[in-house]
């Protein structure tokens, strides 16, 4: 066995190797998460949660305006993304197999990888073309991304709830329809919230499809045909900005998005963990 | 008894299987309004703004891709030749190395890196990646390697190469955890096999791999459909220079991702724009091919090793 | 073939799954160049008991073994062992046949050698060929040994698996139920391969077939719950069986 000890050597240096492969990978998150609240911290103070966003040269100000807007538009988002992204979700798991299920899950997946800023100029195309940079046109790119999102983890969990439920219910004679909304959905309740939460979280931080579809807006809510200012864009904007009062405001507005990312992801793994 | 036809369940059906037909008008419309607003550009340009190295919205109005697409295949290239063989070591240890419950908790902080945004990347990424690499790593790299052209040249701690790690960095949580799904849904058979011929762990994990490798390969085409439309992270260090070729890995570039956000509010006049959106359509149909092929031999793999195993 | 040398001796071989006790305080000995046959019901161990044999019960989480096992006088479970070296010398063949399906007929055989470190074609055509042939598989494959391993129907697949393991020129070949996905007339290939062995090799084989185990065995081990009820040469135990389980078990009154 000449070539043992060879093997041994290798086989000892691939496992260090591959150990290592983990720590490279997990640097950057680390650095990322401490950089971010070293530098954010200290911006975050009262005048941060309610002033808007300060003008050129203002010191102060804050981010209230982009929460705002934010919320607003994450929000719009869903009233198109959820709805559409539950219902398809609903169709895939209960008619599986069914050939326009392949295809429809088979778009969706390609969807889901699709740079978010082809999406924007899809929403400015037919959006702000006719109506101008507007909350609108950017809840609309916004609920593209999302339907994926749900539909995929909507059909995940229902798919879930074992068969027996159904057939307890077809067996007392409810119809199948019934069946899917009343028992199986209630069934599947929290797996889709966890869902949507996800789906929340990844929109809430786009900001490429903001930039095409509204642009930067400092002041409040002004009417659902104008734009909102918006955090992930604003951390675009004070990032690349000369002025240090702003940077600091980029780096405020990423603690605050990292913070309800992460968290609604740490909330999400949370109640997975439980299904195992 | 005849079956009726228009059952509440069929209703159901029917509606259902509408709103989830919804997915092929999204497609279907967003092709259809990107190739009407390149319009514009395709009748002034054509087959050239493909092939087109002049960017020009100033003086004289001429627009042409290639530098982009270039600047686009370039640091995805980089992306993956650094992402790839961590992403793949990294898919090994979860699957192979560690013990269920690390397992988990190291699978949760990768994805965790998935969920940090884009623009929070670059945010890093200008003030903390390119200082420390400005200072830490390419002088070194220059002083070592310099004598071949792509590490000559000044550095500024942007440009390329950065923008190669960071994309890097973007792709590893999902190359990753696609290939630790592949490797783990290979049958334990497999393993056992090779265990008991007198292998090493290693020389069972290249099995593994081995065995599932049409799956890695669609692990890597979808981390390439990632590197191909990252935007925010890269336009933020990259440096945005448009020019055919850089001097090197440490010069500044364009990416059509880039392009389109960094110019996209600034263009005052209907060809610029169309321009732009014809860039995005060219992003269309690129990010539409890499990502269907990577569905494509990832569904494929999976079923097949699924299917070995339940034989 | 009756040699005063044993190649195995458990002494109070123990093993767990987690909290699960499955080996009892096992003490056997394994006459070398035999084939010796491991019975009993589904669950009292025969499984374990062999994969003791060879270390591969240890692979899985949460598996523990206690006791020893020597072979060929050395206790494999010394801390100064190492398992893998140990495999080397035995070869395994599992339940369902697991040909590497990547990767072809040929190399499939060649795949334990090319571990070692074997790279000359030459060598390795030969040990292929004369692995395949004392597999009883040679001829019907060896037009297509570039075809995968997966292309063979069950039986031609477990010889396979046969012949990879004897590449490797083994001491030993253990057999984990190696006929029960196979149909009568593969089974009935494997069981000759099996008494063709015995001249070179130690086989110790597990089955849930009584009639098997008869056929091909020179010694029966007959285990339940655990614990080695009986052993001894295969004609006492199936004629004359000191045991009153060991004569229930096969007379078929449980398992």
């Amino acid at each position: 066995m000449d070539n043992y000890e060879i093997r041994k050597i290798k086989d000892r240096l691939m496992q260090i190797l591959v150990c290592l492969a983990l720590l490279v990978a997990l640097i950057p998150l680390f650095s990322i998460l401490w950089e971010v609240i070293l530098k954010g911290a200290p911006s975050i103070n009262l005048n941060f949660l309610t002033q808007p966003t300060p003008t050129v040269g203002e010191v102060g100000g804050g981010a209230a305006n982009a929460i705002q807007g934010t919320l607003i538009a994450v929000g719009l988002a869903s009233l198109i993304g959820v709805p559409l992204g539950i219902v398809s979700g609903i169709f895939l798991s209960e008619y599986s197999e069914a050939k326009l299920s392949l295809a429809v899950r088979f778009f969706n997946d390609v969807l889901n990888g699709f740079p978010s800023i082809v999406i924007g100029i899809f929403g400015y195309t037919l959006i702000v073309l006719s109506i101008g940079f507007s909350v609108i046109a950017a809840a609309f790119a916004l609920a593209i991304i999302m339907i994926p999102i749900v539909t995929r983890t909507t059909e995940e969990v229902l798919k879930l709830v074992p068969a027996t439920v159904r057939e307890a219910a077809i067996a007392l004679g409810i119809p199948r329809w019934r069946t899917i909304i009343s028992v199986v959905l209630s069934g599947a309740r929290k797996g889709i919230a966890t869902g949507i939460l996800l789906s929340l979280a990844r929109i809430a931080g786009e900001s490429a499809p903001v930039l095409v579809t509204m642009g930067y807006w400092r002041w409040w809510f002004a009417g659902l045909d104008m734009p909102v200012a918006n955090l992930a864009l604003n951390v675009y904007i004070f990032a690349i900005s000369p002025f240090e009062s702003w940077r600091a405001l980029a780096w405020g507005s990423s603690l605050v998005l990292i913070l309800l990312i992460l968290g609604a992801n740490v909330i999400v793994r949370a109640f997975t963990k439980e299904k195992y | 008894m005849f079956k009726k036809p228009l059952t509440s369940d069929n209703v159901f059906k029917l509606l259902t299987a509408a709103f989830a037909s919804s997915i092929f008008i999204i497609l279907g419309l967003m092709l259809y309004e990107l190739v009407k607003g390149s319009q514009l550009s395709i009748q002034r340009f054509g087959i050239e703004f493909l092939v087109g190295t002049k960017w020009d919205p100033a003086i004289s109005q001429i627009f042409g891709a290639l530098p982009l697409i270039l600047g686009t295949v370039v640091t995805s290239a980089i992306a993956l030749l650094i992402g790839v063989p961590i992403s793949l070591g990294i898919g090994l240890a979860l699957s192979e190395y560690t013990p269920r419950r690390l397992g988990f908790a190291i699978s949760f902080l990768v994805e965790l890196l998935a969920a940090v945004p884009s623009v929070i990347y670059g945010l890093w990424g200008i003030f903390t990646l390119i200082p420390f690499l400005r200072n830490n790593v390419y002088p070194y790299l220059q002083a070592t390697l310099g004598f071949i052209p792509l590490f000559s040249g000044p550095i500024y701690g942007g440009g390329v190469l950065t923008g190669g790690i960071i994309l890097a960095i973007m792709i590893i949580p999902t190359v990753s955890a696609v290939s630790r799904d592949v490797f783990s849904a290979v049958p334990d058979t497999q393993r056992e096999a090779m265990i008991s011929l007198g292998a090493t762990k290693w020389e069972t994990a290249k099995t593994v791999v081995s065995y599932a490798r049409s799956g890695v390969i669609g692990a890597i085409i979808l981390g390439l459909g990632r590197a191909v439309g990252e935007t925010m992270a890269i336009t933020m260090v990259i440096g945005n220079k448009f020019q055919v070729l850089p001097y090197s890995l440490f010069d500044a570039w364009y990416t059509m991702a880039a392009i389109i956000a960094n110019e996209f509010t600034e263009a005052t006049y209907d060809l610029y724009v169309s321009a732009l959106i014809e860039v995005g359509l060219v992003l269309f149909f690129v990010a539409l091919i890499i990502n269907v092929l990577a569905r494509v031999i990832v569904w494929r793999s999976l079923r097949l090793v699924r299917g070995v195993a339940r034989e | 073939m009756v040699t005063s040398l044993y190649k195995f001796e458990t002494e109070n071989l123990n093993a767990w799954f987690g909290s699960k006790q499955v080996l009892r305080n096992i003490n056997m000995k394994i006459r070398e160049k035999a084939v010796t046959a491991v019975i009993g019901p589904s669950g009292c161990g025969k499984t374990t008991f062999i994969r003791c044999l060879n270390r591969m019960h240890e692979i899985v989480p949460n598996a523990k073994v206690s006791g020893r096992v020597l072979f060929n006088g050395i206790d494999i479970y010394n801390e100064d062992i190492d398992s893998v070296r140990i495999r080397r010398k035995m070869g395994m063949v599992f339940q369902k046949p697991n040909p590497f399906p990547m990767m072809s007929i040929y190399d499939n055989v060649a795949a334990g050698l090319k571990l070692n470190g074997v790279g000359d074609k030459q060598k390795l055509d030969s040990v292929v060929e004369r692995s395949l042939k004392l597999a009883i598989l040679w001829d019907e494959v060896k037009d297509d040994l570039n075809k995968s391993g997966a292309s063979l129907s069950g039986g031609q697949q477990q010889r396979l698996c046969m012949a990879r393991a004897l590449a490797v020129e083994p001491e030993v070949m253990l057999m984990d139920e190696p006929c029960s996905a196979l149909d009568p007339m593969a089974t009935a290939k494997i069981e000759t391969l099996i008494r063709m062995l015995a001249e070179d090799y130690t086989v110790v084989i597990v089955t849930h077939n009584m009639q098997q185990a008869a056929r091909v065995s020179d010694f029966t081990a007959f285990l339940y719950l655990g614990e080695l009820v009986e052993y001894g040469h295969t004609k006492d135990i199936f004629e004359n069986p000191k045991n009153e389980l060991t004569a229930k078990y096969i007379t078929g009154e449980f398992g």
